[in-house]
C-alpha cells in the first residue's frame, strides 16, 4: 500500500441475504484529497462507508484507513476517523453542547478538553446560540451541522461524510458545502458520498461512480465529462441566415441542427478554450448577426446516463427542488 | 500485503491514552450521565419513577389496605411498603429494555460504534443509570410510606440492608430487561413484551397480598417467585408483618439467602447473555 493513501479498499464485497451490496469495490484516496463517491440510492455507497468506518465487516476484500486494517485494527481506525452518517447520529434528547462533550469524552478527551473543543466547534458551525437547546428544537440543517461537528471533535485526519446534504433545503446545502470546503483547507482527507452530481462536481478532487455495488467510472469531474463526449454549441441569430451553418462547419463535431424559425443553431462540439469567441468571429466574418452563443458542458447527469444507461433519479428520491428540512423532522419523530 | 503506518498530520489532537480501566470507567460515566439526562427529559419514563410510585403506594394502601386482613396482625401500610417497592422496581425495570431498544434503533448507536470507546460501556452505562433511577424510585416509595405510617423496625443496619437488597434485585433484573431490549424490534414492542412478563412477575407474589389463599398453582409460583423472596427478606429485615414466614417453601423460610441466590443467578445468566446479544446486534 502506498504511504500516500489515507483510505484504500481492495475488492470489497458484501451481500445482505440475496442482495449484493458491494461487488468488488476498489478505492484509493490520497492524503489530503477529497474523493466523491457518486451513485444513486442502493448503489452501495453507504455499505462501503460502513465498512471503512468499522461499522460493518466485508465478506471479502480488505480496507485500510490511516494505515490500519478496518477489521483487525478497528480501534486504531476509530482513533483516526470522524464520521457523519446518513442518518442523524446525534442524540435527540441532549443539547448540542452535551452531544459534543459526550463524543469528546467517549473519544478519550478529558472533560475540560471536551468542553473547550465543544465551544470551539459550536462557534465554528454557527450553533453557539442553540448550544444549550435540546436537539428536538433544531432544524434539519442545524442537526446536520452538529452531526458534522461531532465527527470533528478529535480533529481526525480522515473524515467520512455519507450524503451530508441529502434532505437539506438549498440554502442549508450551500452552507454545508462551505463548511466542508473549509475542512479541506486543514489538510483533512475526505471521502464523501452523494447522489447529487453537482455536489460531487463542487467538492471532490476525484469522483468514483458506483452502481449496483461496482465502480463503473473514476476520474476528475472534467475527465468524466470528457469521457462522455464533447460539449454542445447553441447559437441564436438575430435573423435567419443560410450562411450560418457553413460558417460553423469548421468547429463542430457533428451535424448542425437548425430550428424551424431558422434562428437557432445547435451542434456538438469539442470543448476548447476560446470557442465562443472563435464562433462569434467566424459568424461575423460571414456577415451573420449573433444574439447569443452558449457552450453547454455536459452535466454529471449526462455522464451518469451515458455510463449506466439509466438516469440517476430514483422514485424514492427526495426531489432536489423541494425544501425538505420539514420532511426530515417528520422522519425523525 | 504489507501496510505501512502513516504519519498522522500535525494538526491531529491524539486522544490521550489513559490506562484501560480508567478509560473504561470514563466511558461508563459519560454514558450513565447521558442516560440520566434522557430519563429526566422523557416525561413517561420520568413519571414511571416519580409519580407512579406515589400513586401506587397511596392507592394500594388505602384501597386494598381497607380490604386485606393480615394473618398474624399488623397494619397494611407496614406490610405493603416492601411489596410496593418490589412492584415499582420490577415494573420500572422495563425502562432498561425500552431505553436500550430505543438506542439500538436510532443512529446514535452508530456514533458510539465509530468512537474508540469501550464497547460494553453502552450496556454498563445503561444498567448504572437505571440503578440510579431505581434508587430515586425507591426513595420516593419509602418517603411516601413514612408519610402514611410505615415504620421499619430493625435498626439502621437492617433497614439499609433491606434497601440494598432491593437495589441489587433491581440491578440484576435490569440485565434481564437489557436482553429483552436487544431482542425486541423496537421500543414499543420492548414495552409490550416487558409488561406481559414483569407485571405478572410482580403481582403473582406476596408483594401485595398474603399468598395463603391463592390457588395451589399460583401459590407455588408466588412462593418461588424472586419478587416474593426479596419482599419477604425486606419485611424480615425491617420487622414488618411477614405472613410468608409461616410458609414451608425454602425461599420463604430463607428469604435473604434466596434473594441473594436469585440475584446472583439473574446476573450470571443475563449479563453475559446481554453482552453477547449486544455484540451480535451490532455486528454486520
Amino acid at each position: 500500500m502506498p504511504t500516500d493513501s489515507m483510505i484504500r479498499a481492495e475488492g470489497l464485497k458484501k451481500r445482505f441475504g440475496a442482495t449484493v451490496a458491494l461487488d468488488g469495490v476498489d478505492l484509493d484516496v490520497p492524503t489530503g484529497s477529497i474523493l466523491g463517491v457518486l451513485g444513486p440510492n442502493g448503489a452501495g455507497k453507504t455499505t462501503a462507508v460502513r465498512i471503512l468506518t468499522t461499522l460493518s465487516q466485508p465478506d471479502s476484500g480488505s480496507a485500510w484507513v490511516a494505515g490500519h486494517d478496518v477489521v483487525r485494527e478497528a480501534v486504531a481506525v476509530q482513533r483516526n476517523i470522524g464520521v457523519t452518517a446518513q442518518d442523524a447520529t446525534v442524540d435527540g434528547l441532549l443539547t448540542g453542547r452535551q452531544n459534543l462533550v459526550m463524543v469528546g469524552r467517549l473519544s478519550g478527551l478529558r472533560r475540560a478538553e471536551s468542553r473547550a473543543r465543544a465551544d470551539e466547534l459550536l462557534d465554528q458551525f454557527d450553533l453557539s446560540d442553540a448550544a444549550d437547546r435540546v436537539l428536538k428544537g433544531y432544524s434539519g440543517g442545524m442537526r446536520r451541522r452538529l452531526d458534522l461537528a461531532a465527527g470533528l471533535v478529535t480533529r481526525p485526519p480522515v473524515l467520512f461524510l455519507d450524503e451530508p446534504t441529502t434532505g437539506l433545503d438549498p440554502t442549508s446545502r450551500v452552507r454545508m458545502w462551505d463548511v466542508i470546503r473549509g475542512l479541506v483547507g486543514e489538510g483533512v482527507t475526505l471521502l464523501l458520498t452523494t447522489q447529487y452530481l453537482d455536489e460531487a462536481d463542487e467538492l471532490a478532487d476525484r469522483i468514483v461512480v458506483i452502481d449496483h455495488g461496482r465502480v463503473i467510472a473514476e476520474g476528475t469531474a472534467a475527465e468524466l465529462k470528457t469521457a462522455t463526449g464533447g460539449a454542445r454549441l447553441e447559437v441564436t441569430l438575430s435573423h435567419p441566415s443560410e450562411r450560418a451553418p457553413a460558417a460553423l462547419e469548421p468547429f463542430v463535431a457533428g451535424p448542425v441542427h437548425v430550428s424551424h424559425d431558422g434562428r437557432r443553431l445547435r451542434a456538438p462540439v469539442r470543448s476548447e478554450s476560446g470557442l465562443a469567441t472563435t464562433v462569434v468571429r467566424a459568424l461575423d466574418t460571414a456577415g451573420v448577426s449573433v444574439d447569443d452563443v452558449e457552450v453547454h458542458q455536459p452535466s454529471l447527469d449526462d455522464v451518469f446516463f451515458s455510463l449506466t444507461g439509466h438516469p440517476t433519479e430514483d422514485p424514492d428520491d427526495v426531489p432536489d427542488d423541494v425544501p425538505s428540512a420539514a420532511r426530515l423532522e417528520v422522519a425523525r419523530s | 500485503m504489507t501496510v505501512t503506518a502513516l504519519t498522522p498530520p500535525v494538526t491531529t489532537t491524539r486522544p490521550p491514552r489513559a490506562p484501560g480501566i480508567v478509560r473504561q470507567a470514563c466511558d461508563v460515566i459519560a454514558l450513565t450521565g447521558r442516560n440520566l439526562v434522557h430519563i429526566a427529559r422523557e416525561p413517561l419514563q420520568l413519571s414511571d419513577v416519580t409519580v407512579q410510585p406515589v400513586l401506587f403506594t397511596l392507592l394500594f394502601v388505602y384501597v386494598f389496605g381497607a380490604g386485606v386482613v393480615l394473618p398474624g396482625g399488623g397494619t397494611y401500610a407496614d406490610f405493603a411498603i416492601a411489596g410496593l417497592l418490589a412492584l415499582n422496581l420490577t415494573t420500572s425495570a422495563m425502562g432498561t429494555a425500552v431505553g436500550l431498544s430505543t438506542d439500538l434503533n436510532s443512529g446514535v448507536i452508530d456514533r458510539f460504534r465509530t468512537l474508540p470507546m469501550w464497547r460494553p460501556a453502552v450496556l454498563v452505562g445503561r444498567s448504572l443509570a437505571d440503578l440510579l433511577t431505581a434508587t430515586v424510585c425507591m426513595a420516593i416509595v419509602a418517603v411516601t410510606g413514612l408519610c402514611i405510617g410505615w415504620r421499619p423496625g430493625g435498626g439502621v443496619g437492617s433497614t439499609l440492608a433491606g434497601f440494598a437488597l432491593f437495589l441489587l434485585f433491581a440491578y440484576a433484573l435490569s440485565w434481564g430487561c437489557a436482553c429483552l431490549g436487544m431482542v425486541s424490534k423496537g421500543p414499543e414492542s420492548a414495552q409490550g413484551v416487558g409488561l406481559v412478563i414483569l407485571f405478572p412477575l410482580a403481582i403473582v407474589s406476596n408483594a401485595l397480598v398474603p399468598t395463603e389463599r391463592m390457588p395451589t398453582v399460583l401459590r407455588t409460583v408466588a412462593d418461588w417467585n424472586p419478587v416474593s423472596a426479596v419482599t419477604s427478606a425486606a419485611r424480615q429485615l425491617w420487622h414488618n408483618p411477614n405472613p410468608s414466614a409461616s410458609i414451608p417453601a425454602w425461599p420463604m423460610q430463607h428469604p435473604i439467602e434466596a434473594s441473594l441466590l436469585w440475584c446472583a443467578a439473574l446476573l450470571v445468566i443475563f449479563a453475559p447473555l446481554a453482552t453477547s446479544l449486544y455484540r451480535r446486534r451490532t455486528t454486520e
